[in-house]
Order: C-alpha cells, then sequence, then structure tokens
C-alpha cells in the first residue's frame, strides 16, 4: 500500500516573524501505484516537497501519511520510502553489493535474504556484473542504477526520486527515462519524481504537479497540463518553446495589446470569455504564418531545427514564436509576416491573478 | 614547469646531495660512535670509519650492562615505554578527536560554538605553557610514574579534530541522508561510512602523532622520576652525567640510533598511506 497523501503542507525556515516560508500550503493526494512527477523551476520548493516526503526536512504545518498512516513524526527509515538521490550517494568504500545490502543489513533481514533481493534487482538493473567493484569503478549510469538497485532492495511502498537524471549526459538520459517507465510498469510501486526538466516530466508522469515559488499550480495529466494549462506560468512552463503570451484588453472579437507604437488590434478567431484585462496565450505550434492572416508579424531570426523551424518575431512589441514544417519554404529575416491562429487553441489567463479564464 | 637543461639536472642535484648529506651526515656520526669502543670514540681525532663493536654496544645498551655514571636502566624497557605511551597517545588522540570532530559537525547541541572555540582556543596553548597547572593536576591525582600520567595530558587534539572536521565537512549531505533512509543511527554512520572514508587521514595523523608521542621529552621529564617510566628520549639524557665523568658514548649514541629506528619504521611502514591522507581529496 503507497499512497500519499500530502495535505495542507507548509515549510518554513526560522522561527516566529522572520521565519522564511517557502512552501504555502500545498495538498495533493496520490493513489497507489501512480507515477507523479512533480516539477518547477529552481528554488520553487519542489525538492523540499519531496524531502518531506522523505523525512530529510521537518513539516512546519500540515500533514502526510503514507500507505494511511501519518509520518510527520516517523524517521525517514521507518516510512517505507527509499530515496534516489541526484549525485546518487552510494558509499563511496563499499562495493556494490554493500551498497545495496546496507540498508537491509541495518534492519537485520537475513543473510540469504539479502544475497535473493539483491540479485534480483542487480538481474533487474543489469548491473550483476559490477556487485564486486566500488562506485568509483563505474560509470556515470551505472552509478545511476546502483542507486537504483538500492531503492528496489528495500521493497519500498514508494520511491522517491530527486532529480536522479541531472548528472548523465543527454543520451544516456534518454535512456535511463525509459528503463526508468520500464521499471515503474514491472514493480507498480508508487513513484515521486522531482526534476526541473519538462521533457523528464511530460514522458515520465502518469499525473504531474507543476509548482512555483512553494505552490503547486497545477497538478494533472500531462495531457491536461500541456493542453489546458491552470496558469500562465504553466502555461510558458510547459512546453518547449514556451507558449507565447500576449498581454492587453479583450472586448467581444478584438484583442488590443502592446502599447504606444507597438500597439495592435488583433482580430479573434473565437470570443474572449470575457472582456477586461487578459493575458492571451498561443502555443508556437498552433500558429500557421500564411499570407491570409489577419495577425502581423516582425521576423527577427529564424532557427532550424531539423523536423522543424522556428521562427522567432515579434508582435505587439512581445516576443512571439511561431513553429513551422521544415519543409515549407521559410519567411526572410526582417520581413513582415501575417498569421492565423487555430480557433480552438486560444488560451486566456487573468491579468492579474495569471489563472486560467474559461475553459 | 618541465625544463630540460643538463646543468639545471645538475645543479639541483648537486643541491639535493648536499641536503642528504647535511642531514645525513650526524645520522652516520652516531652509527660510526656506535660501533666503537667507549676508549676509542674520545681520542682525537674521532674515528669516521665504523668500528667492529656495534652489536656489541646495542646489545649492552639494550640489556643496560652500563658502567657510566648515568642512569643506567635497560634501553629495551625504554623502549617499551616508548612505544607504550606513543601507541596510547597516537590512538587515543584519534579516537577523541574523531568523536569531537562527529559531534561538532554532525549534531546540533546547546553552546555547540563555545565548545568549538573551546577546542580552538587550546590551539594557543600547548604543554609549555600549561605545564605547571597540569603537573600540579597529574600529580595530586596520584599519576606520576604512570602511563596514565605520561599520556592522558598530551591526548586532547585540537590540531587532529578541525582536520577530521575540515573532512567531515566536505562528506556529501546525500550520504549522511542515504545512511538515514537505510536506518543508520548515528553511530552505526560514524562507524560504517565516516571512520572508512577518513582511513587515509587516520593513517597520516597517526605518524604524526605517534612520532609526537615517541618524541616527547618536556613532559616525561617532569612526571617521571622512577627508571621504570623512562620513556627512551628521556633515558638518553639521562645517560649522560654533566662534568668530566667518563660517559660510556658509544652506548649512548647506540641508545640514540635505538631511539631513531620506530618512527623511522612508522613513517616507512606508512608512507603510501601517510601522503595519500596529506593529498587526496578523492571521495
Amino acid at each position: 500500500m503507497g499512497a500519499i497523501r500530502i495535505h495542507n503542507v507548509v515549510k518554513r525556515y526560522g522561527k516566529g516573524p522572520k521565519a522564511n516560508q517557502v512552501i504555502h500550503g500545498v495538498s495533493a493526494d496520490i493513489t497507489d501505484g501512480e507515477f507523479i512527477v512533480i516539477v518547477g523551476p529552481s528554488g520553487c520548493g519542489k525538492s523540499t516537497l519531496l524531502r518531506m516526503v522523505a523525512g530529510l526536512e521537518e513539516i512546519s504545518e500540515g500533514e502526510i501519511s503514507i500507505g494511511g498512516r501519518v509520518v510527520n513524526d516517523v524517521e525517514p527509515a521507518d516510512r517505507d520510502i527509499a530515496m534516489v538521490f541526484q549525485n546518487y550517494a552510494l558509499y563511496p568504500h563499499m562495493s556494490v553489493y554493500d551498497n545495496m545490502a546496507y540498508g537491509l543489513k541495518i534492519a537485520k533481514v537475513p543473510k540469504a535474504e539479502i544475497e535473493a533481493r539483491v540479485q534480483k534487482a542487480a538481474k533487474i538493473l543489469e548491473i550483476g556484473p559490477f556487485l564486486q567493484r566500488t562506485p568509483r569503478q563505474l560509470s556515470g549510469g551505472q552509478r545511476q542504477r546502483v542507486a537504483m538497485g538500492r531503492a528496489i532492495v528495500r521493497q519500498p511502498a514508494a520511491f522517491l526520486f530527486d532529480e536522479p537524471l541531472s548528472n548523465l549526459d543527454a543520451k544516456l538520459r534518454a535512456q535511463t527515462r525509459l528503463e526508468i517507465q520500464k521499471l515503474h510498469r514491472e514493480l507498480g510501486v508508487t513513484s515521486l519524481f522531482v526534476t526541473h526538466d519538462q521533457v523528464e516530466a511530460m514522458t515520465l508522469a502518469q499525473r504531474m504537479i507543476v509548482m512555483n515559488a512553494g505552490r503547486m499550480e497545477q497538478i494533472g495529466t500531462p495531457e491536461q497540463v500541456y493542453g489546458k494549462p491552470a496558469s500562465s506560468f504553466v502555461a510558458s512552463f510547459i512546453g518547449s518553446p514556451p507558449m507565447n503570451l500576449l498581454t492587453g484588453q479583450a472586448d467581444a472579437s478584438r484583442f488590443t495589446t502592446g502599447s504606444g507604437a507597438d500597439a495592435v488590434t488583433l482580430a479573434l478567431p473565437t470570443a474572449a470569455p470575457r472582456a477586461g484585462a487578459l493575458v492571451l496565450g498561443l502555443r508556437p505550434e498552433h500558429v500557421e504564418i500564411t499570407d491570409d492572416g489577419l495577425w502581423p508579424l516582425q521576423v527577427d531570426t529564424i532557427e532550424m531545427l531539423g523536423a522543424e523551424r522556428l521562427v522567432h518575431g515579434r508582435l505587439g512589441g512581445a516576443l512571439f514564436t511561431v513553429r513551422m514544417d521544415a519543409t515549407l519554404p521559410p519567411p526572410r529575416v526582417g520581413q513582415a509576416v501575417r498569421l492565423r491562429a487555430s480557433p480552438s487553441q486560444l488560451h486566456w489567463f487573468d491579468a492579474g491573478t495569471s489563472l486560467r479564464v474559461g475553459d | 614547469m618541465v625544463e630540460r637543461r643538463p646543468w639545471l639536472n645538475l645543479l639541483s642535484h648537486a643541491v639535493l646531495l648536499l641536503g642528504v648529506a647535511v642531514v645525513a651526515f650526524p645520522v652516520y656520526l652516531t652509527f660510526v660512535a656506535a660501533s666503537h669502543t667507549a676508549e676509542a670514540i674520545v681520542q682525537a681525532p674521532m674515528p669516521l670509519l665504523p668500528g667492529g663493536h656495534f652489536w656489541d654496544s646495542i646489545t649492552k645498551a639494550l640489556s643496560g650492562q652500563i658502567s657510566g655514571p648515568g642512569s643506567k636502566a635497560p634501553v629495551a624497557q625504554m623502549m617499551q615505554v616508548s612505544l607504550i605511551s606513543a601507541l596510547i597517545i597516537a590512538i587515543a588522540k584519534i579516537a577523541i578527536s574523531l568523536l569531537s570532530a562527529f559531534a561538532i559537525v554532525y549534531f546540533r547541541f546547546p553552546f555547540k560554538m563555545f565548545f568549538f572555540w573551546a577546542i580552538f582556543v587550546t590551539l594557543m596553548l600547548p604543554v609549555e605553557v600549561r605545564i605547571s597547572p597540569t603537573y600540579k593536576v597529574v600529580s595530586d591525582l596520584g599519576m606520576l610514574n604512570s602511563y596514565a600520567g605520561l599520556t592522558i595530558p598530551l591526548i586532547a587534539s585540537a590540531t587532529a579534530t578541525f582536520l577530521f572536521r575540515q573532512f567531515f565537512l566536505t562528506v556529501p549531505d546525500e550520504l549522511v541522508e542515504a545512511a538515514r533512509i537505510d536506518g543508520a543511527g548515528p553511530m552505526r554512520f560514524f562507524k560504517d561510512v565516516l571512520i572508512p572514508l577518513s582511513s587515509t587521514s587516520i593513517a597520516a595523523l597517526f605518524v604524526i602523532q605517534f612520532i609526537y608521542g615517541w618524541n616527547q621529552y618536556l613532559w616525561p621529564l617532569l612526571v617521571t622520576t622512577d627508571e621504570k617510566m623512562y620513556p627512551i628520549v628521556l633515558g638518553i639524557q639521562r645517560m649522560i652525567s654533566g662534568g668530566d665523568a667518563a660517559n660510556e658514548w658509544n652506548l649512548v649514541m647506540a641508545t640514540a640510533l635505538l631511539a631513531m629506528l620506530p618512527p623511522a619504521l612508522v613513517v616507512i611502514g606508512m608512507q603510501k598511506w601517510f601522503v595519500k591522507g596529506l593529498v587526496d581529496s578523492e571521495k
């Protein structure tokens, strides 16, 4: 049983009026066997949240329960969790076998069972040949596997991953991502995975939590988070290149953005949810450059990425990016082109609260 | 810097050889003196080539067949005293420093900074400065002429504590956290992780502290009055009596050679570890 319930959790450092609050009441219900990714920019509190679940940080307010048991005052070792650290935190002087067996030895698991569990984990992770080596004789990817092996042998109710892939090179990272997915399918253990990399978040998550400045901005499946971002922060954070955001005034069918000489009024393909100060969001892939488009774009730079081109320009003074198929003829730099937005793909956010408006 | 100039090679070797000669010549002279009879040494000029009585002098010194006017304690016994006190000092210094560094780095307790500075301040108070009060304490406790008196006042070591503190501070926090998740309590973590990780530092410190303990002179001079508790360094001095008395210089020199031997053996035997401990930063 590995359901994790995070209820109104607050973290502050220090006491009294000078206390520095870094997490402002986060709640999430994670069902047994789910793979949850916590993603956010650095300093958003995602690692702190994970460390509170692990028991490495005290919980200032609120409650965390694992498998139905409140663990606020339970030692990390007794929380039935296993953690994989960013720098792996392997014991440098112990062999791979001892690294994996250490926790079990302390828990006084019988020798034969330790042996069986370690061998099984080694087989799953294909680190059998390295069992007698020390961590410094292993490559980064192998160390990473050992760190996961150490987590697996504990047979915990939940795995906690603290940016475990960020020390790997790009190729290995992509490969390990797939392996973690496979591992999760095989073991079916609840997993909490912290990362700042949105690609990792999108590919690994069954549901993802997007955090910003100590608050949870959105929790949902990758499709929900990408398709219906709950705030302009989520919209700009998830997706690469990020969603274009234009601040301005909307009325029934028009949207005025920019100020002074840059001001431009755009005709909307679908009506705005309400009039007033709003932020219009539009993903780069949901705009196309076409002569009969209604919006103007001044092209600044063009990036060729192979299958596609990113056309960066300015619209009403704000930066605006369009993604176009590489087989289409690109516009010239400095040229003024016309854009057409897909009618169903407009996102609206409140200019003040930055929360999503309309559906 | 790599330079390939033959005359520079020659010059640097000449300087090195000169340095070796300056260091080695007194040792050679000690050896020569130990290999002659007492009468042969006092001839002027003193012989510069080894004589044939080396083993004779060594066995005489070791067994205490000394006819000179000074102390006649057998050197074998003095070496045993020195060895035991040097070992106690080295091992206890390392044990206490490890534990206090562990406490200072990994625990939050009241007046932590006060204790930290208290240890720091002792750096300014070597044995020589606190010698009279320490003597008073040791003598009131009845520890004169005992191993306890010879070693305990020398055991506390700020230097070693700081060395270990610096080392512990470089151990990544994640390692501590991984151990916590693995269920290792503080002492278990200390024993299973910290001590193995600091093994090279421990070895380096052992060498330094063993030699420190072995070479103690001033403190044993105060707290030992019984010949049976003389360490060898003090013993050498006790064998020489002032004035015109005919000292058996060959035996004194044989004793000096014997006194040099164990530190040299420790350094040679632990050289690899010693250097590793001082330069190794790999974790």
